[in-house]
């Protein structure tokens, strides 16, 4: 019933918590209603300004007195399941309205560099981090399998960040707008091979907010309601070097559920959101998300066919590699984009028609996925 | 040894202590189900395939193929500044678990995936050394 965005990008204006509560405001006034009428309230941990109780307080600093009170403790697929926590809590009588407030300040509140070197401590203490491997290292490692195993190419995981940018390129909001070819992310600094500097994803400030109630009762607030049809989470590590697969991912998992609960597949889908920290994670989830058979999502991304007026437009507004990616909410902007979407609010990147759009998160190293399906009109 | 004083020193724990130790004397330890014969590491108190408690340390042959590999660029922190461009790898061991570690002993253009590596031992302080891998 609500979904707004902060400026993203650089803001040296506003501080972490600030982008919290400025991202709730937005979602509150999209929604129509008062701060009091929140008796829900999810937050994701900030790493720029870290408190241990961290939604609760956020509520004090809004003066806000919620029933149900959580913080997520980690990004990417545990964020975007905070939508079925939500959504539980409401079908259960726990609560009535949600906000689902995210943002962190890793740029102007952290410094890019220590946010880098932060990250990394994804890593195990003991049995990792002694290798000194930097983020892209754990997703280049996955990108070097999927190329040996299917044939997968540069120039094909150079097209997600083209179509990313593309895309960003018709969103004014987004942090990075300069349009770039395939032969511009070949000849970017390589960080991690393959992966170049054009493949690895931002590093932002920024927030994101939702306002969720039930069906019943979205239908009396301010906008079309956009409805939760499906959703679905999968686990299959935490480590890379525990793995199951390299090439192989818990998005599988997450989408047959999330498909299942919606009763839709992968045909029903007009655009998809999918976490792009690093180019190739975009093509393993295509292929995990039943859009192509396995191995085939290097050729699925080629000649356009992700971009808008393609058969299925990726990251409308940009994704983690053009729009912005401020951490631990990265996947929030995905949600409030497939909302604008399929409100059809998008102006210049409006996909024609979007009636269903898939949202999907990942954490960890390819560790923990939930998928999402959106729709404007209940199924 | 005092090259690698500002990198991440792993810290032994109660349950990685044997194999922090066998490091100490260049052996290459993971843990073998007593019950069912599972190999595994990391270190765990219980088989993660029969859920089983007689897990028990041994000593790995060292021998390992590549199962994959990147070649770092930009270093992680300052501390792996000197070392750059390094290779960060997953080894499938012999026995069978993977683990991450570094590939030495040829330059980072010559590893392959499936390419035959060996252990070898980097010692950086008195109580802790890392295993790494050079081609076998």
């Amino acid at each position: 019933m609500g979904a707004a965005d902060t400026e993203v990008g650089i803001v040296p204006h506003l501080s972490a918590t600030q982008l919290y509560v400025k991202a709730a405001k937005l979602a509150l006034e999209d929604a129509g209603i008062t701060k009091d009428q929140v008796d829900g309230l999810i937050t994701c941990a900030s790493w720029a300004e870290p408190y241990i109780y961290h939604a609760e307080m956020i509520a004090e600093y809004m003066q806000i007195f919620p029933r149900y009170c959580i913080g997520a403790p980690a990004g990417g697929g545990t964020t975007l399941a905070m939508l079925h926590h939500a959504a539980s809590a409401i079908v259960t009588g726990m609560c009535n309205t949600v906000l689902i407030t995210m943002a962190d300040s890793q740029v102007s509140g952290l410094s890019r560099d220590k946010a880098i070197e932060a990250m990394s401590t994804a890593g195990h203490p003991q049995f990792e981090r002694p290798y000194g491997p930097p983020i892209p290292a754990f997703y280049a490692l996955i990108a070097r399998a999927h190329q040996h195993a299917y044939g997968t190419t540069a120039e094909q995981r150079a097209a997600v960040a083209v179509a990313c940018r593309k895309h960003a390129s018709l969103n004014p909001a987004a942090q990075m707008r300069t349009p770039i070819t395939i032969d511009d992310v070949l000849s970017s600094r390589m960080i991690c091979d393959p992966l170049h500097l054009l493949d690895c994803s931002l590093v932002s400030d920024g927030g994101a907010a939702i306002v969720m109630t039930s069906a019943e009762r979205a239908r009396d607030f301010r906008m079309p309601p956009v409805y939760l049809l499906g959703t679905g989470e999968g686990h299959s590590h935490e480590h890379i070097s525990q793995a199951v697969s390299l090439t192989a991912s818990a998005a599988r998992e997450a989408g047959e559920r999330a498909y299942a609960m919606a009763g839709l597949g992968p045909g029903d889908v007009d655009l998809a959101e999918l976490y792009d920290c690093f180019t190739p994670v975009v093509i393993i989830e295509l292929e995990d998300l039943g859009f192509c058979p396995k191995g085939e999502g290097g050729r699925f991304v080629e000649g356009g066919r992700i971009e808008l007026g393609g058969e299925l437009p990726v990251n409308t507004h940009g994704g983690l590699l053009s729009h912005c990616h401020p951490g631990h909410p990265g996947s929030m902007f995905s949600i409030t984009e497939a909302v604008r979407q399929l409100r059809g609010e998008c102006g210049t990147r409006q996909v024609a028609g979007a009636g269903i759009a898939l949202v999907h998160g990942q954490g960890g190293i390819m560790s923990t996925h939930c998928a999402a399906i959106f729709g404007n009109r209940q199924v | 040894m005092t090259a690698h004083i500002r990198k991440p020193l792993p810290a032994p724990t109660l349950e990685t202590r044997p194999y922090w130790d066998g490091c100490k004397l260049h052996e290459l330890r993971i843990q073998r189900c007593a019950a069912c014969g599972h190999f595994q590491f990391f270190p765990r108190i219980y088989c993660t395939r029969c859920f089983g408690d007689r897990v028990e340390w041994i000593t790995a042959s060292g021998r390992a193929t590549v199962l994959s590999f990147t070649i770092v660029r930009r270093p992680v922190s300052a501390a792996f500044a000197d070392d750059v461009p390094y290779v960060v790898a997953l080894v499938s061991m012999e026995e069978g678990p993977t683990m991450m570690t570094s590939i030495t002993g040829c330059a980072p253009e010559q590893v392959r995936i499936g390419m035959p590596v060996a252990v070898t031992f980097e010692d950086w302080t008195e109580d802790i050394s890392i295993p790494k891998f050079r081609p076998a």
